[in-house]
């Protein structure tokens, strides 16, 4: 699937790196821990996060995460949105929270970090 | 270290300073070593591995110390990458590398960060992963990955 069909999916508005939306996600991971994020995590991931602080995004351009969706409607800041402009990664916003939105995905047949 | 500070063969020679606590700035200098390493034209994997490397260590700079510098040469058949900071120190290295240990505080936690992971994230990026503290004066991360 790539992140057009992801954004579909979950009902996500995207928010950064339009023209990146074609890109194939090869996995899913839900998580606020940065710290986990970078220990677990293989690239080309999409990342779910309720955290909208810029480290999310440093996190994302380390790992090169295939893009970043923030849950529960929580909307990043310019700061954010700025660096991940400038980064062309894709970062998305959903209304549902973190579990829903990672259940709907799982249940498409996206799989985790550990499964690829 | 003195090895590994031999400039002769390298091809390139970095050193940035890092603020502690500044967070705004946080993650800058790994991104300008991720950057450097891409335009190189090194793996995806080993860049990746790099990257994940520097931000941890630059994190800890920011999260932990009072300040130091992140340094970074490439030579032809590898990458060495280390931090020097003026301390606090870590008073007990081995607990320090345990997974799950952190004495980051809770406004640290509520950033993403803090749980444990960075130090033993790091030694799994690594081929050499060096850390020598003395409490009250610094700590020093010595990390090696190899190119070919």
């Amino acid at each position: 699937m790539n992140i057009a069909d992801i954004a579909e999916a979950i009902g996500a508005e995207v928010l950064t790196g339009k023209d990146r939306l074609q890109e194939t996600v090869a996995s899913i991971c839900g998580a606020d821990l940065m710290s986990d994020v970078l220990a677990f995590t293989k690239e080309q991931t999409l990342l779910l996060t309720g955290l909208t602080n810029i480290q999310v995004v440093r996190t994302a351009e380390m790992l090169d995460l295939a893009g970043i969706v923030f849950v529960r409607g929580k909307r990043p800041g310019p700061d954010l949105l700025r660096l991940a402009e400038e980064a062309d990664l894709p970062t998305l916003v959903t209304r549902l929270p973190l579990y829903e939105a990672c259940g709907k995905l799982y249940q498409l047949g996206l799989k985790g970090c550990s499964e690829i | 270290m003195a090895g590994y500070a031999d400039s002769s063969e390298a091809k390139m020679n970095l050193s940035f300073d890092v603020v502690a606590r500044d967070f705004a700035a946080a993650g800058e200098v790994s991104s300008k070593i991720k950057r450097v390493l891409r335009q190189i034209g090194l793996p995806s994997s080993i860049t990746r591995r790099a990257a994940i490397a520097a931000y941890e260590a630059e994190m800890n700079l920011v999260i932990h110390s009072v300040g130091g510098k992140v340094l970074f040469s490439v030579y032809p058949d590898r990458i060495v990458l280390q931090t020097v900071d003026d301390g606090p120190g870590i008073e007990n290295i081995e607990l320090a590398m345990t997974e799950g240990f952190s004495t980051a505080s809770e406004e640290i936690r509520e950033m993403g960060f803090g749980a444990g992971m960075g130090l033993p994230n790091i030694r799994n990026c690594s081929d050499d992963f060096q850390i020598k503290s003395t409490p009250g004066k610094g700590t020093e991360l010595t990390v090696i990955i190899h190119i070919r």
